[in-house]
């Protein structure tokens, strides 16, 4: 693609190798730890689902018995597999089994470590087998269906309730939406568990759980065979639980995840060294998975302001790209984020949305860039939000955005209605229609605003990467120098479930999925 | 100025005619596009009092449900004049304003400690008053000279709320709640008036909460002093406070 903005080549190249060597540094503390989600993620990949009588999910169970045991830092897979070896029972069956007390596989004989291998081998290649044939299910969905032309019109349902979202959900798809988001409850990031079975209570959204993304599965594999269009399926890879939602949507065949490395830290205090460690195996899982990864640079811009912080959003996806990759995610899954939030009020605010926009797409050629909506600048007046909505899209289809989340003319107000995602749609196709080539035909004047803008904030962002590089991620968001946000290394939520690895430590999944054919 | 004389105790909404009564609706049936839902909306707008109700525009929602536009007339009229709405009573300065009364009334700096509490995550109303940057041309108060803030972020304990308002020796504590489905916001403010009386220190700060759907009789029916909806900007908050502080002897 030739570049219309004339961005500095050089400088993407230095900004992205000192991404790369942040990731690089951060990777090596990684390696060193694991976490309590990161075991149960481990647990349900061996098998292991269900909850007991107090409605406590059995790889909480399981893992919270192993810790109090103090064998945690040895690995969940460790002792399964050791107590398959001695009982010859299924991890479910163990897992029960340690539920009611009959059973404490910490005290079990230990066999040699490489029949403890052995028998979880057989375990995770069976799963990994599961989870490569989603993958290959979806491709044929794809090539004998077909699917949406990018950007694909990407919408929330959030109604509380998964069988009132089906509805909505096979609605939108009708309408032509090509993805769908289940938005999740208020506060599902901050459980250090995943709740079990269908639900339909919720606040401002629906609890993802294993149940409730089948049901939703289903729905629109039913929707997608009725309009000829596959029909992408959206949750939220974020918070506590990362990795294991992650292993929930490679399981029931996800198409898109949001997950971001930094989001949790930030924006909801989770503890820095938690969400390191998570993110790395949830998206060894997603880019195992096939699932393209949603990142959340949108977020800086409702807290810090588009116009002045705009380098940050870019600096986040050159550290996001690169932490991607450590895991295993090529470019083609990699929906980097970014938003439409510059204040209406400002004159040629347009412009530089456009040469925002444009950047993102020349320094990021092969990844699916996820565009986020104007939320921040939307009052009540529903009739001006839909022209701002209306302008947010003719950005997108001007810059070739992938993933176009659809504003709603009732942001700020409430969560959507039937009709407004109807309208936003409506809206949407519209633009993307009779503007569609519009982009081949334009170049940015030289040396003109959008060129110079788009200069001045990579020229900032590249700084700013050279200044992480120097004092290191962990001290540069110690300092508030991300988002505005202070978080302190020890401080935040969930802390208590980091573990430092033993030297018997094993993960099967992270080789079987990092090394293994796709 | 309009061309007749507007009848304030019965007011009616405005086309292009005065007392025409014109209102546009839009809402979802749960039946299938055609003729008998036009019907169905038209006749469901008679019994909203709306007058020869108009179906515009019909379409099909893909699930066997209908979205209308409606126009028609509204029979109803309101007194305009019989009004009275509980609003935060103060009279709002701008930032030197607040800036120059904390210089001379209050004769130091004050602490504000704000966050959206309890498991709200919409950090968008309390970045707007509280973070340097402000809302919309309006600085926040970050910004303000004689004001020290604390913003805690999003989803944060009523407990931490406090714990950090005293260690702070907050002046104010504000709090942002945005999501308000299944009234969710209600047991949580009010769980903070609890812990800040069991704490024995209540009296001691100016309490504030704010939010798209808070209103300034809700906030003092839950023990709050004052609520600030929609359309706020930090000098709002900041004017109410200072006042509030120098009013209740609390400099």
């Amino acid at each position: 693609m030739e570049s219309k903005l004339n961005l500095d080549k050089g400088l993407i190249e230095k900004a992205r190798n000192s991404a790369r060597s942040i990731a690089e540094d951060m990777q090596t503390f990684i390696d060193k730890h694991t976490t309590v989600t990161v075991e149960r993620t481990v647990a349900r990949l061996l098998g292991v689902d269900g909850v007991d009588d107090i409605e406590k999910p059995l790889p909480n169970v399981l893992v919270d018995h192993i810790k109090e045991g103090g064998g945690l830092s040895m690995g969940v897979a460790y002792w399964i597999g050791n107590a398959v070896a001695n009982t010859g029972k299924t991890p479910q069956e163990i897992a029960e089994e340690v539920s009611i007390g009959e059973l404490d596989i910490i005290k079990l004989p230990i066999v040699n470590g490489e029949k403890i291998r052995e028998e979880i081998n057989k375990l995770a290649v069976e799963m990994v087998k599961r989870i490569k044939k989603n993958r290959g299910t979806r491709e044929d969905f794809i090539n004998n269906i077909g699917e949406g032309t990018k950007p694909y019109l990407y919408v929330i349902v959030a109604t509380g309730n998964i069988y009132e979202d089906v509805l909505q959900a096979q609605a939108a798809a009708r309408q032509g939406a090509d993805i769908i988001a289940v938005i999740r409850t208020t506060a599902q990031s901050l459980l250090d568990y995943v709740p079990y079975g269908a639900t339909t209570e919720g606040f401002g959204g629906t609890y993802a759980t294993q149940e409730n993304f089948r049901i939703m599965r289903r729905a629109l594999d039913e929707a997608g065979e009725e309009v000829g269009r596959y029909i992408r399926l959206c949750n939220y890879c974020s918070g506590l639980c990362m990795p294991e939602i992650a292993a929930m949507g490679a399981m029931e065949r996800l198409d898109v995840m949001l997950n971001d490395a930094l989001y949790g830290i930030l924006f909801r205090d989770i503890n820095m060294q938690r969400t390191l460690i998570d993110q790395f195996f949830s998206r060894v899982i997603n880019g195992f998975a096939g699932i393209i990864i949603n990142t959340g640079e949108d977020n800086y811009l409702t807290t810090a302001d588009a116009v002045e912080e705009a380098h940050t959003v870019l600096a986040s996806q050159f550290i996001n790209e690169q932490f991607a990759l450590k895991a295993g995610i090529p470019e083609e899954q990699m929906g980097l984020g970014h938003a439409f939030e510059i204040n209406p009020n400002i004159e040629n605010g347009f412009l530089w949305e456009l040469a925002q926009a444009q950047m993102a797409r020349e320094i990021f050629s092969r990844a699916p860039l996820k565009y986020m909506p104007p939320t921040k600048f939307k009052t009540g007046n529903i009739f001006k939000g839909h022209i701002q909505d209306a302008l947010f899209n003719m950005v997108a289809i001007m810059t070739g955005q992938s993933l176009q989340l659809l504003g709603m003319l009732t942001e700020a107000i409430h969560t959507p209605f039937l009709h407004d995602r109807a309208l936003s749609i409506e809206n949407a196709k519209y633009i993307f229609g009779n503007m569609r080539n519009l982009g081949d035909e334009i170049e940015y004047k030289k040396g003109g605003i959008i060129q110079n803008r788009a200069a001045e904030v990579l020229g900032k962002s590249a700084l700013m990467l050279e200044e992480i590089e120097k004092e290191g991620l962990f001290n540069i968001i110690e300092h508030g120098k991300l988002a505005g946000v202070k978080r302190s290394f020890n401080g935040g939520k969930g802390l208590d479930g980091v573990i430092v690895k033993d030297d018997k430590y094993f993960n099967p999944f992270i080789e079987l999925m990092l090394g293994g054919e796709k | 100025m309009s061309n007749q004389k507007v009848d304030l105790t019965r007011v009616k909404p405005y086309g292009d005619t005065l007392n025409d009564g014109m209102v546009q609706l839009s809402f979802t049936l749960p039946i299938p596009s055609g003729e008998e839902a036009q019907e169905a909306a038209r006749r469901l707008a008679l019994k909203m009092g709306i007058e020869e109700p108009s179906v515009v525009y019909s379409e099909d929602l893909g699930v066997g449900y209908t979205m209308f536009v409606v126009y028609g007339k509204c029979q109803h009229t309101v007194d305009y004049l019989n009004i009275e709405v509980p609003k935060v009573d103060v009279e709002v300065m701008d930032k030197y304003g607040v800036e120059g009364f904390i210089k001379e009334n209050v004769k130091r700096d004050i602490v504000i400690v704000g966050a959206c509490t309890g498991t709200d995550a919409h950090t968008v109303g309390i970045d707007a008053i509280m973070n340097m940057k402000g809302y919309d041309g309006h600085y926040g108060l970050e910004r303000y000279k004689g004001i020290e803030t604390h913003n805690l972020g999003s989803q944060v304990p009523n407990e931490d709320l406090v714990e950090r308002a005293i260690e702070l020796e907050a002046d104010a504590i504000i709090v942002s709640q945005v999501v308000t489905q299944k009234d969710i916001h209600i047991p949580n403010l009010t769980q903070l008036v609890e812990i800040l009386e069991a704490e024995g220190i209540r009296d001691r700060v100016v309490l504030v909460c704010g939010g798209p759907r808070i209103g300034h009789e809700l906030a003092k029916e839950l023990g709050y002093d004052a609520g600030f909806g929609r359309g706020t900007y930090a000098e709002h908050v900041a004017s109410f406070i200072v006042k509030e502080m120098v009013d209740r002897k609390l400099v």
